[in-house]
C-alpha cells in the first residue's frame, strides 16, 4: 500500500485563510456544481450521486443515493443535515462547518434540488459557536448571492435554509433523535418501524437525514461527475474520506485520503500523515472508528480504510475517527472513560442502556481504583451481553437506538485484549500506570 | 411585562417564522435567554412556553435534557475541560485536577465570586488539540497547568473578552434574510416538477440532463 495522492474533494481550499467567505469561494469554483445542476432535471442530479455510490459519511455508511431513491416519489419533504459531530475524537465535521461552510451550502441546495424538498435545515452541535457564526454568515451571503432563497440564479427553483443550533447531547446525533430535537423536544431517540426517517421524519412528513461531509462532497460530484469519484478508491468505499487522527501520534489532525487505497499503517505512521507514535513508545491499540466501535491491536494495522474491509475484521470505519494509544497507556482506564461518556449520554428511555451503562462505569471504576474483583470481567461481559447479546459484531440490540449497542464496544475489546492488564488491576488493588 | 428585552424578544419572534412548528424554535430561544440573563430563568422559561406555544413544564422538560442549557445560575465563564478518551491520552484528568485546585472548585462548581464555573466536559470535537478546553464555548486550544492559569488570569482582568463574549452561543449568529419562499409557490413549484418528472417517465426517457 502507498499514499496515493487523489483529488482534494472537501479540503481543496483549506490552504487559504479566507476560505470560509463567499469571495474566496467564488474565486474557486464556488457554486458552479449548484449552477450546473439547476441545468440538469432533479433525476439526472440524484442519479450523479448514484454513480458516485457516495456512502454516508456520519457514521452508518448507508449508501446516500439509495437513501435518496427510497424518497423521491414523495412530494412534500425536508432535508436534514447532521452537523451534530459529537463521537469520541471525531472533528472533521468542525473543520468542514468553519473552513467552507459555503461548500456544505451548495452540497445542501443541489441535494434539495435532487430531491425537491421543500425546506431544508442544518442542525450544528450547539458547542460550536464560531462554526455557528460562520455558517450562518455564509447562508447571508449566499442568500444575498442568490444562491438560496427564491429563483435561485433564476432557475425557477426556491430554497429555504435553516441552521438550527442543538444544546449539547451526543444523542443528538442519532438521526430521529436529532429530529425530535429540531421539533423542540427532548432528544429520545424514535422507535424504527414505523418512525424511519424516510417515511415519518420532521413534523412526521418524508426526510432525508445526511451528514455534513456527505453533502460537501455534492459539488464536486455535479462538476466532476459520479463515475470521476467512483474511479477514486475500491470497492464499495469509493471517493475520498476524512479522517481524524487523534491519541499518541506525532501530528494528530485531519486528513483527506482515498478510500482503501492507504492503510491504518499509513495514516499512523506516515511522516506526511501521522509520523508515528509520540516519543519512545510503541502502539498498543488502535479505535478504528469512533469510541462505538471494537479495538484493533498493532497486527492490525495493515487493514486498508475501507468501510467493508473494516467491517469484515469485526470493527467499523463509523465515524472516521482514529484514536492510536501507545504501550505506557492503561486500558482500564481508557476503557473505562469511554464507557462514562456512554452512561453520561445514555437517553435513559431503553432500561438495558440506561442502567447497564451506569453498571458497567462502577465496575470499571473500581477495577481501575484497587477495589476489583476477579468474578468482576464475568460479570461485565454478562452485563454487556444484556446490553447487546452474544457481545458480536455487528452487534445485537435490545434498545431503540444504538447507542445502547455501542457501549460493550471498548470493555469487551479490552477484555478480550488486555486480560492480564485487567487482572494485574485486581490483584495489585490498583492501576499499574499510576 | 415581558422578561425578554425588546431586542431578545425580536430575535425570539423572528426564529419562530423559521420553522414549520413554532416548538422548533424552542431550544435556539433558550440559548436567547442564557445570552441575556446567563442562564435559563424560570421567568424566561414561561416566556418560551408563551412564544412557542407550550407549557413552562414542557420548557423544562426539554432544557434540563442537555448540558448546555442552565435550569440554575453559573458563572460569567463557563469553563469546560474535556477529559474524554483523546483528551485523557492527552493528561485531560490531570489537567481537570490541576483546573480544580487552581479554581477552588469541583468540576460543576462555581467560584464564590460567581465568574467561573467548572465543568468536565465530553469530547467538543477538537482533538489534535488535547487536553481541549472551551470558554463559553469558544476553543482556546490545547492546554498545560501554566497555560490554563494565564487562561484564567486574563479572563479575570478581561483582556480576553473580545474573544470569549459571554454566555450565549448565539451571542454572534445573526440570520439577515427571512424565509423568502412562501409554502404556497414551493408546493406549485414541487407539483410542477413533479408533473414534468411523470411525463418524462411516461414517455420512457431515462435520466437525461
Amino acid at each position: 500500500m502507498a499514499i496515493t495522492d487523489p483529488p482534494k474533494i472537501v479540503t481543496a481550499r483549506m490552504g487559504h485563510a479566507d476560505s470560509h467567505t463567499l469571495e474566496r469561494y467564488l474565486a474557486t469554483g464556488g457554486y458552479e456544481g449548484l449552477r450546473k445542476a439547476l441545468t440538469m432535471t432533479p433525476e439526472a442530479v440524484a442519479h450523479e450521486v448514484d454513480t458516485a455510490s457516495l456512502l454516508g459519511r456520519g457514521g452508518a455508511g448507508f449508501p446516500a443515493g439509495r437513501k435518496w431513491s427510497m424518497l423521491r416519489k414523495n412530494p412534500v419533504t425536508y432535508l436534514v443535515i447532521n452537523g451534530d459531530e459529537s463521537e469520541p475524537a471525531t472533528f472533521k465535521d468542525h473543520l468542514l462547518i468553519e473552513r467552507d461552510p459555503h461548500q456544505i451550502i451548495e452540497g445542501v441546495l443541489i441535494s434539495a434540488y435532487a430531491l425537491q424538498v421543500t425546506q431544508a435545515f442544518i442542525y450544528l452541535r450547539g458547542e460550536f459557536a464560531l462554526g455557528l457564526e460562520r455558517l450562518q454568515s455564509a447562508l447571508n451571503d449566499a442568500y444575498e448571492h442568490g444562491a438560496a432563497g427564491v429563483d435561485i440564479f433564476g432557475s425557477g427553483f426556491s430554497l429555504d435554509i435553516v441552521v438550527h443550533p442543538g444544546a449539547g447531547a451526543y444523542i443528538c446525533g442519532e438521526e430521529t433523535a436529532l429530529l425530535e430535537s429540531l421539533e423542540g423536544k427532548r432528544g429520545f431517540p424514535r422507535i424504527k418501524p414505523p418512525f424511519f426517517p424516510a417515511v415519518h421524519g420532521l413534523y412526521g412528513e418524508p426526510t432525508v437525514v445526511n451528514n455534513v461531509e456527505t453533502m460537501a462532497n455534492i459539488p464536486w460530484i455535479i462538476n466532476q461527475g459520479g463515475a470521476a469519484f467512483a474511479a477514486l478508491g475500491e470497492g464499495r468505499s469509493t471517493g475520498t474520506r476524512l479522517f481524524a487522527l487523534a491519541g499518541h501520534v506525532r501530528n494528530p489532525g485531519t486528513y483527506e485520503l482515498e478510500m482503501v487505497k492507504t492503510t491504518f499503517r499509513d495514516l499512523i505512521y506516515a511522516p506526511v500523515l501521522g509520523g508515528g507514535i509520540r516519543g519512545s513508545n510503541t502502539l498498543k491499540a488502535f479505535i478504528p472508528g469512533g469510541v462505538s466501535a471494537p479495538w484493533f491491536g498493532p497486527d492490525q494495522v495493515d487493514l486498508p480504510l475501507g468501510q467493508d474491509e473494516v467491517g469484515a475484521a469485526g470493527s467499523m470505519l463509523g465515524s472516521g475517527s482514529v484514536v492510536a494509544m501507545d504501550s505506557a497507556t492503561c486500558m482500564v482506564r481508557a476503557a473505562w472513560r469511554i464507557t462514562k461518556f456512554f452512561s453520561r449520554e445514555s437517553c435513559g428511555q431503553c432500561t438495558p442502556c440506561r442502567e447497564g451503562s451506569g453498571w458497567l462505569e462502577r465496575i470499571m471504576y473500581r477495577i481501575e481504583n484497587g477495589a476489583g474483583r476477579e468474578e468482576d470481567l464475568d460479570l461485565l461481559m454478562d452485563l454487556c451481553d444484556n446490553i447487546s447479546p452474544g457481545v458480536a459484531w455487528p452487534p445485537q440490540q435490545t434498545t431503540i437506538c444504538v447507542l445502547g449497542p455501542s457501549i460493550p464496544s471498548s470493555i469487551a475489546s479490552g477484555i478480550r485484549m488486555f486480560r492480564d492488564e485487567f487482572l494485574v488491576h485486581i490483584k495489585d488493588g490498583g492501576c499499574p500506570f499510576d | 411585562m415581558n422578561h425578554l428585552n425588546a431586542d431578545m424578544l425580536a430575535r425570539a419572534k423572528a426564529l419562530v417564522a423559521l420553522y414549520p412548528s413554532p416548538r422548533s424554535a424552542l431550544i435556539p430561544m433558550c440559548h436567547l435567554a442564557q445570552e441575556q440573563d446567563g442562564w435559563l430563568t424560570p421567568e424566561a422559561m414561561s416566556e418560551i412556553a408563551e412564544l412557542t406555544g407550550v407549557t413552562a413544564a414542557e420548557v423544562k422538560g426539554t432544557a434540563t435534557f442537555y448540558d448546555m442549557l442552565h435550569t440554575e445560575p453559573v458563572g460569567t465563564y463557563v469553563v469546560a475541560v474535556c477529559t474524554n478518551i483523546a483528551c485523557l491520552l492527552g493528561g485531560a484528568q490531570e489537567l481537570l485536577e490541576h483546573a480544580q485546585s487552581s479554581l477552588g472548585v469541583r468540576a460543576g462548581g462555581t467560584t464564590p465570586d460567581g465568574v467561573f464555573t467548572l465543568e468536565e466536559s465530553e469530547c467538543l470535537a477538537d482533538c489534535d488539540r488535547t487536553p481541549c478546553v472551551q470558554v463559553n464555548h469558544r476553543y482556546v486550544g490545547g492546554q498545560t497547568a501554566e497555560s490554563f492559569d494565564k487562561l484564567i488570569g486574563d479572563l479575570r482582568s478581561g483582556s480576553l473578552s473580545d474573544d470569549i463574549p459571554t454566555h450565549g452561543t448565539l451571542v454572534r449568529v445573526r440570520r439577515t434574510v427571512g424565509l423568502q419562499a412562501s409554502k404556497k409557490s414551493v408546493a406549485a413549484e414541487r407539483a410542477a416538477m413533479a408533473d414534468a418528472q411523470t411525463s418524462r417517465s411516461a414517455t420512457g426517457g431515462g435520466p437525461a440532463s
